[in-house]
């Protein structure tokens, strides 16, 4: 009667994976950025099908506190991506190298 | 075959083609729209896990506030759409599909190697654990620190956006 937990499971790794291939085929940095919200929202799905099936809201607390981080990193990411844009005049990843060697 | 069935189906099948969707769609706000699709749906899903109150939530911050944002910057910049992709391009392509497909077989076959014998709560359990009340109780006793050091976390990411989206720099 009740739904089987791994498929809830299932579904959280599939977007996690999802997220992860974006990151790595993309080179747009907002869509990358959106990526890492997916994967983000992945650990969400999981932590609340494990919450819900022990009983207990502890799990729910961290899916919240999940949310407030993403609410500052999507803030300050994207005050990032501005900046850089105005300076570089693209957000193509793969020019913005200037921190890589 | 029940109707919690029958949901939890339709709403995982939204939430895996709109996550495809997102990293294919060479447009970004094509990805952007598919995003709030996407977490559109797994506010259902939050739904049928008894969840309410992270459900609401989801949908108020994530699809409402963060995506508005996502949006706006979107618009603000214009970013060109992805060029189709070239020799050493598309073999990165294939690269990080054949990892991602291992990683996932890998994460299903933990998932299945092991019987799960964890005892599951009561469905009395399982509301009661997802309503504002049991979530509010644990939020202002035992968790009062992280959730303070959570409101200094956003006052300083508000700070730094401003300083970030203000300054030219040389």
């Amino acid at each position: 009667m009740k739904i089987p937990i791994e498929y809830f499971l299932v579904l959280s790794a599939f977007m996690f994976v999802t997220g992860v291939v974006g990151v790595l085929t993309r080179r747009n940095a907002i869509v990358v950025f959106m990526c890492i919200e997916l994967m983000l929202n992945s650990a969400n799905l999981s932590l609340i099908a494990f919450s819900s099936y022990y009983g207990n809201s502890v799990g729910q607390l961290f899916v919240f506190f999940v949310m407030t981080v993403a609410a500052a990193e999507a803030s300050i990411g994207l005050a990032i991506i501005i900046a850089l844009f105005r300076n570089k005049m693209t957000l193509n990843i793969d020019e913005v190298n200037i921190l890589k060697w | 075959m029940t109707l919690e069935f029958i949901l939890f189906f339709i709403f995982a099948l939204v939430c895996a083609v709109s996550s495809i969707l997102v990293i294919t769609r060479a447009t970004p706000v094509f990805s952007a729209l598919f995003l709030v699709l996407n977490f559109a749906s797994l506010a259902g899903l939050y739904l049928l896990l008894n969840a309410q109150f992270i459900a609401v939530s989801q949908v108020i911050v994530y699809a409402g506030a963060i995506m508005v944002l996502f949006l706006f910057v979107i618009m603000l910049l214009r970013p060109e759409a992805d060029k189709a992709s070239t020799g050493l391009e598309k073999r990165r392509k294939i690269l990080s599909w054949a990892i991602g497909g291992v990683v996932f077989l890998q994460l299903i076959y933990i998932l299945f190697i092991h019987k799960s014998n964890a005892v599951t709560a009561s469905q009395e359990a399982s509301v009661k654990a997802g309503t504002v009340e049991s979530i509010g109780q644990q939020l202002f006793t035992n968790y009062i620190l992280p959730f303070e050091a959570a409101g200094f976390l956003l006052l300083g990411a508000a700070i730094g956006a401003l300083v970030l989206a203000k300054k030219k720099f040389e």
